[in-house]
């Protein structure tokens, strides 16, 4: 019930003032610009959104989401509002989840003003909506992803320029990371020794191995904390738990995470 | 109405309020005096539920802020030092969207959201935004948001501090009127406010109660008639440099 208010309130500061506006009129300027342009939607003939469209998204969001997040804490402990939240009968919880699906909201808005290249693709070929529909609920994941990890930051911050540039820093490692061209940029540090030292036996060779089978290691962890392993999935219209577990525990810790920070600050 | 059992803050290894202890009646408005840093927002805070205390507790009409945090908030109506709102709101927004937070709806949230415009003479700014408003009316906004849902405690923290010479009286007046049926925590730094106002004063310095009485009794204590002299004397000019 107070998730509601607090949630009502938000959607109602986004929109009262041009921040939701803005948000929405960049997106799809960006989103629209990059498919027809870089993304060859005409050009490239395929009745399918995953390249020519939804492959930009994370790219956006990685610059646009922390600017929707970026207020929501760090607004209220500039102001001292949050010590009128702190004193109302309400739970951190339910003002953190309230915050949180009102930033929500506003990307879904923001994604369903996108419906008309939706219907351009249905016009001039057909696709498989089932997967144009997957692809949507791949970059709702994202954006929600990248929303809940800039509250965390905006949670440890009261300045809402520090949380924009740490979180799309945070953000654009994790769209990087695991993106095809860096991923193999970063595997070829772990480029398998040659075969004679493979075979020989010594400690340099021993060496070697060890620093081959560490940066590997490396590479495929950090690798898997990218977004394009469960976006890529996503886009193609495979519907993997996985993938669904990775975005929900991002979300969640990053929830869990601003609770713990917010009551951190205040013993 | 209040009872304040032995609270203490602690932050880091510098001790911001220590061992406080002390008790407000409903019918009774109590002063908080004391100098800058003395603790008195640090101890206002706890008693609302802002800061978990390091020990000891508080009891808000015989609930524990500390056990039932949420409970014992639906008892007080808080007015913090700074006034904080949500400046994008206008005055009637805000205020219908604290009442909803402390749960009315309806056309009870609808009368208290009028009753609080009225008591605060809000009237003619209600539909304005509050980036917009003086600094009086701005305090007076915060101060209707604490009273909207009718708190048998109310804690007040410098309500009158950036008012005019008028708007602090007539805060001292609602004051005075609603403390005949509440009981009242309010600091200040004004010293005739406590005899405009209060029925009990207590001075703290540094965390700890220095003095405690009617006002008749502290400037009887002063031996010179006067309440500046008392406070100068029980409390360390020195505060501000210790800390």
């Amino acid at each position: 019930m107070s998730s509601l208010t607090i949630y009502k309130r938000e959607l109602g500061s986004y929109f009262a003032q041009p921040t939701a506006y803005a948000i929405i009129v960049i997106f799809l300027l960006l989103s629209m610009g990059l498919a027809f342009t870089f993304g060859s939607f005409i050009k490239a003939g395929d009745a399918s959104l995953e390249w020519s469209f939804f492959f930009w998204h994370p790219w956006i969001f990685m610059l646009l989401a922390p600017a929707v997040g970026m207020r929501l804490w760090a607004d209220e402990q500039r102001n001292g509002t949050i010590e009128l939240l702190g004193t109302f009968p309400l739970s951190t919880r339910s003002a953190i989840i309230g915050k949180f699906l009102a930033a929500a909201t506003v990307w879904l808005v923001a994604l369903a003003c996108t419906f008309p290249i939706v219907i351009t693709v249905n016009y001039l070929g057909d696709p498989d909506n089932g997967v144009i529909l997957s692809g949507y609920i791949g970059s709702f994941l994202v954006c929600c992803s990248f929303v809940a990890v800039t509250m965390l930051v905006s949670a440890c911050t009261r300045d809402q320029v520090v949380c924009l540039i740490v979180s799309v820093f945070v953000c654009f490692l994790a769209v990087v990371i695991g993106y095809d061209p860096v991923a193999r940029a970063l595997d070829s540090f772990a480029t398998p020794p040659a075969a004679d030292v493979l075979a020989a036996t010594g400690a340099w060779a021993q060496l070697v191995r060890w620093w081959h089978q560490g940066v590997s290691q490396v590479v495929e962890v950090a690798t898997s904390f990218g977004v394009w392993n469960h976006f890529a999935s996503l886009n193609r219209g495979l519907f993997r738990l996985q993938d669904f577990v990775w975005f929900g525990s991002i979300i969640l810790v990053s929830l869990l995470g601003t609770s713990a920070i917010l009551s951190a600050k205040r013993s | 109405m209040i009872e304040v059992d032995s609270l203490t803050k602690q932050f880091g290894t510098k001790t911001a309020v220590d061992h406080l202890s002390f008790a407000v009646n409903k019918g009774e408005v109590l002063g908080f005096l004391g100098p800058n840093g003395a603790g008195k927002s640090t101890t206002m805070r706890m008693i609302t539920g802002f800061f978990p205390p390091t020990s000891g507790d508080a009891k808000v009409c015989g609930i524990s802020i500390v056990d039932h945090p949420a409970e014992a908030k639906t008892k007080i109506g808080y007015l913090p030092e700074s006034a904080p709102l949500y400046r994008d709101m206008t005055v009637i927004g805000f205020l219908r969207f604290c009442a909803a937070i402390r749960g009315l709806s309806g056309s009870a949230k609808k009368a208290a959201v009028e009753r609080a415009i009225e008591t605060c003479s809000l009237g003619t700014v209600a539909a304005q935004s509050i980036d917009t408003l003086s600094k009086g009316y701005r305090h007076r906004t915060c101060l209707a948001q604490a009273l909207l849902h009718d708190p048998e405690v109310l804690i007040l923290d410098e309500p009158t501090d950036g008012l005019d010479p008028n708007q602090k009286h007539e805060v001292r007046q609602l004051i005075k009127r609603l403390g005949q049926t509440k009981a009242i925590l309010f600091s200040t730094h004004i010293l005739e406010e406590v005899e405009a106002a209060c029925t009990r004063a207590v001075i703290v310095d540094r965390g700890v109660i220095v003095a405690d009485g009617t006002p008749a009794q502290l400037i009887a204590q002063s031996g010179s008639g006067s309440l500046t002299d008392l406070f100068r004397t029980v409390t360390s000019r020195d505060t501000e440099f210790a800390r």
